[in-house]
């Protein structure tokens, strides 16, 4: 890294005599910027192929399989076209703040991918506050959704910035008390240091340390998804009943901007419920060559997080969408007393056992391997009865 | 505290929005999320297809019925027909009046898969719709072999119909029939009893029984409201007395009896009920020709006839007036869509604006069958 800015300042790109720290801010800029644009945009394109394809099998379709091998590159002719399309910006929007919202979500996106712990190395800032800083800046989605359905100047587009914001702001309270049992029992708010508290195996991930964390876990995955605007929360732009929400008026790269941020926001869920529950990147010990380790432990940190942000895919193929009313009623009514009551539960039980509780860590895996060997099942049995054809030839 | 101030917003709500099944606008007056008052605005589907009668005779109409009520274009053509052969007194032979049961019944199926399934889109639930239709296109096959049309079918002739069963349709209609019960189960685990759905449309949109015969209401939005009015039973037309069959009622089992649960659940039962009339109708075809004889030049007596049938949106009046020549001298086409449109606006007041969505889905309106 030295020795590159070195040469950079030898090349007289930057004048001739620039300072040293200036130099490196502006490569780690640049680095930065373009691991973001490597890694997030690319993966919140692909998760929009990936989930057209699940859904399209939950629904016994065959789903986009045209550009690309198994329609993979669809994502790609969708952006090129969609940048392709004319900016269009309403007459009676106000121009500035119409432009400025995706932007602003598309900042929300990209933040929290700085202390994203991809593996025990590969995180850009391991913050002492990783977890608080990852919850409050994927809360300004919220300024651009209601800028957003503010500026568009049409009613539709307001109702639907409108039940965002109370949406949101609703539902951050819930997910942030659910993150406080974690916090409780490792003491500290960093990601790699609340993956370190936990172990490889799945009885020392925290969604299984005790009764009040796996309730937590829930909890946090329903508030993610709340949100991350996702079925069955999906009120802001509900297509049947607001036309588009929020982004009614948006057309071309705008409008990719606000879906691009949520579907990426849906690996944002998978990582915070990853990091916080599931073990993050923690892979046994089996080699002593760092490289490797990192690898081993980049591909599990992103197989779990697809595995939640799949949960989260068929959640969406599945259950119709709430109403207002019924959205507040279960956050304020249900979510925020039993997070409440978990916060307390937990700080009970650190007091009881400090170093945590083996046995249960145990008992509530092995509950939690029969639950799921009873889900597959039923799984199973309507699997088979419905177009097999789909399930035997997954190439089509 | 002193309250909030608010301030009401009229809100245009179509005629190009998704949810309005096809080409309807309301002009909602909201404040914030719950609604004033809705008031529909019809006729943008409106292609004087009543007149039309009028210039192409009766025989020439047929084609032009299917395009009345376009998911269940076979209840048109029978009401057609059916009023054509009561003015001029034609007996319909007995395996043609089948057949016509048969291809109504199917299409009744079809047309209530759709109201399940964009009850469920609507509510925003997109798998269930793509599974009733799956089951829909495999009725549309049936009906494409019947005759050779999967949306608007023209199959019907007066006097009895166009075609009759192809070789090997029968056992073909049955091995359906057999894949379908079960279906209906599936479907009601995925989505019927699925507790947000039940919230969504329990105690929404309810209709007292008083309300719904004032308003005219017909069909499953009536039964909805736990009364028993079956055209089919109670002023039975066609073979229909031949079947045995119940009519499903209203129970109000998820919340008030009348509300959009209980109009949805009807819809899912009628389709058990009708899977059970095409089953007998199935296996008690009788033998002999499907179609009357019937002039080319149809020119029945003077007079006039009121025909009314139970299609898959209720009691669909047919009266057509005749001058003695070709041509009849007024058609008039009773729907219900229309009696349906009419009790939104009282429906509408204080609901919120995700819930007229789940009023106008429930209540099943098709546009062009609103306007015509």
């Amino acid at each position: 890294m030295e020795t590159l800015i070195n040469n950079l300042i030898a090349s007289g790109l930057f004048g001739a005599k620039p300072s040293f720290d200036v130099v490196a801010a502006i490569v780690e800029f640049v680095a930065g910027a373009v691991v973001f644009l490597v890694v997030a945009m690319p993966f919140a394109g692909v998760v929009t192929w990936l989930e057209r394809r699940v859904w399209a099998r939950i629904q016994s379709r065959v789903g986009p399989n045209r550009v690309g091998p198994q329609g993979f590159l669809q994502w790609l002719a969708d952006g090129l076209k969609n940048i392709c399309k004319e900016d269009l910006i309403p007459a009676e929007a106000d121009a500035p703040l119409f432009k400025l919202a995706p932007y602003l979500v598309m900042l929300a996106f990209i933040l929290p991918w700085s202390v994203m712990p991809f593996s025990s190395s590969l995180i850009l800032a391991d913050l002492n506050v990783g977890v608080l800083f990852f919850t409050s800046v994927t809360a300004l989605t919220v300024v651009g959704v209601l800028m957003a359905g503010w500026a568009s100047n049409d009613k539709w587009s307001l109702i639907g910035g409108i039940r965002s914001a109370a949406q949101i702001v609703s539902y951050e309270i819930p997910a942030g008390l659910s993150i406080f049992p974690v916090v409780l029992m490792t003491g500290t708010l960093s990601m790699q240091g609340i993956i370190q508290a936990q172990g490889w195996a799945p009885q020392h991930w925290f969604v299984f340390a005790n009764p009040f964390t796996f309730i937590a876990a829930n909890v946090l995955f329903v508030s993610a998804l709340a949100e991350g605007n996702r079925t069955p929360f999906d009120l802001p732009e509900a297509e049947s009943e607001l036309v588009a929400g929020f982004a009614t008026e948006y057309s071309g790269m705008r409008y990719t901007f606000f879906f691009m941020a949520e579907w990426g926001n849906l690996f944002l869920i998978g990582a915070l419920m990853t990091t916080l529950f599931l073990g993050g990147w923690r892979f046994p010990h089996v080699s002593d060559n760092v490289v490797v380790m990192n690898i081993l432990e980049l591909i599990t940190f992103n197989v779990k997080v697809l595995a939640v942000v799949f949960v989260s895919m068929w959640i969406r193929g599945t259950l119709p969408r709430v109403r207002i009313d019924q959205l507040m009623t279960l956050c304020w009514k249900y979510l925020v007393p039993i997070s409440f009551a978990d916060m307390i539960g937990t700080a009970v039980w650190v007091a009881i056992w400090p170093d945590g509780n083996a046995f249960m860590g145990y008992l509530m895996f092995a509950g939690g391997l029969a639950v799921l060997a009873v889900f597959v099942r039923r799984v199973v049995y309507y699997v088979r009865r419905s177009r097999m054809e789909l399930y035997f030839r997954p190439g089509i | 505290m002193s309250t909030l101030r608010t301030e009401e917003m009229t809100l245009n709500m179509g005629p190009q929005h998704p949810s309005t099944h096809g080409v309807l606008r309301f002009v909602i007056r909201a404040d914030g999320e719950v609604m004033r008052e809705a008031v529909p605005d019809v006729g943008y589907l409106h292609r004087s297809i009543e007149k039309i009668a009028e210039k192409v005779g009766y025989h020439g109409f047929m084609p032009y019925t299917d395009r009345v009520d376009y998911v269940c274009a076979m209840f048109t053509n029978q009401g057609w027909a059916m009023a054509s052969e009561r003015l001029a007194g034609i007996e319909v032979p007995r395996r043609g009046e089948y057949c016509r049961v048969i291809a109504a019944e199917l299409n009744r199926i079809a047309s209530h898969l759709i109201s399940v399934g964009t009850m469920g889109m609507d509510i925003g639930a997109m798998t269930p719709f793509t599974h009733a239709l799956r089951e829909r296109e495999m009725i549309n096959d049936l009906i494409e072999e019947l005759c050779g049309a999967r949306l608007t079918f023209n199959y019907m002739r007066i006097g009895g119909v166009a075609w009759d069963l192809p070789p090997g349709w029968r056992e073909k209609a049955l091995a359906y029939l057999d894949h379908f019960d079960p279906i209906l189960d599936e479907y009601n685990s995925l989505i019927s009893y699925n507790k947000i759905y039940v919230e969504r449309l329990a105690n929404v949109g309810v209709i007292t029984p008083e309300e719904a015969i004032s308003y005219n209401l017909v069909g499953p939005n009536l039964r909805a409201c736990g009364i028993k009015w079956d055209l089919r039973k109670d002023i039975p037309y066609s073979v229909y007395p031949d079947f045995e069959f119940d009519v499903p009622v209203g129970e109000g089992r998820w919340g008030t009896l009348g509300d959009s649960m209980d109009r949805y659940m009807v819809r899912i039962m009628e389709m058990k009920e009708s899977s059970r009339i095409l089953r007998q109708a199935l296996q008690n075809l009788p033998s002999g020709p499907v179609l009357a004889k019937v002039p080319r030049n149809f020119k029945p007596p003077k007079g006039e006839c009121q025909v009314r049938i139970e299609s898959a949106r209720g009691d669909m009046g047919w009266y057509v007036v005749s001058d003695g020549t070709g041509y009849p001298w007024r058609v008039h086409v009773r729907t219900g869509s229309f009696a349906a449109m009419g009790i939104v606006q009282k429906l509408s007041r204080g609901l919120m604006i995700a819930d007229l969505v789940t009023l106008i889905a429930s209540l099943d309106v098709i546009a062009p069958e609103i306007d015509r």
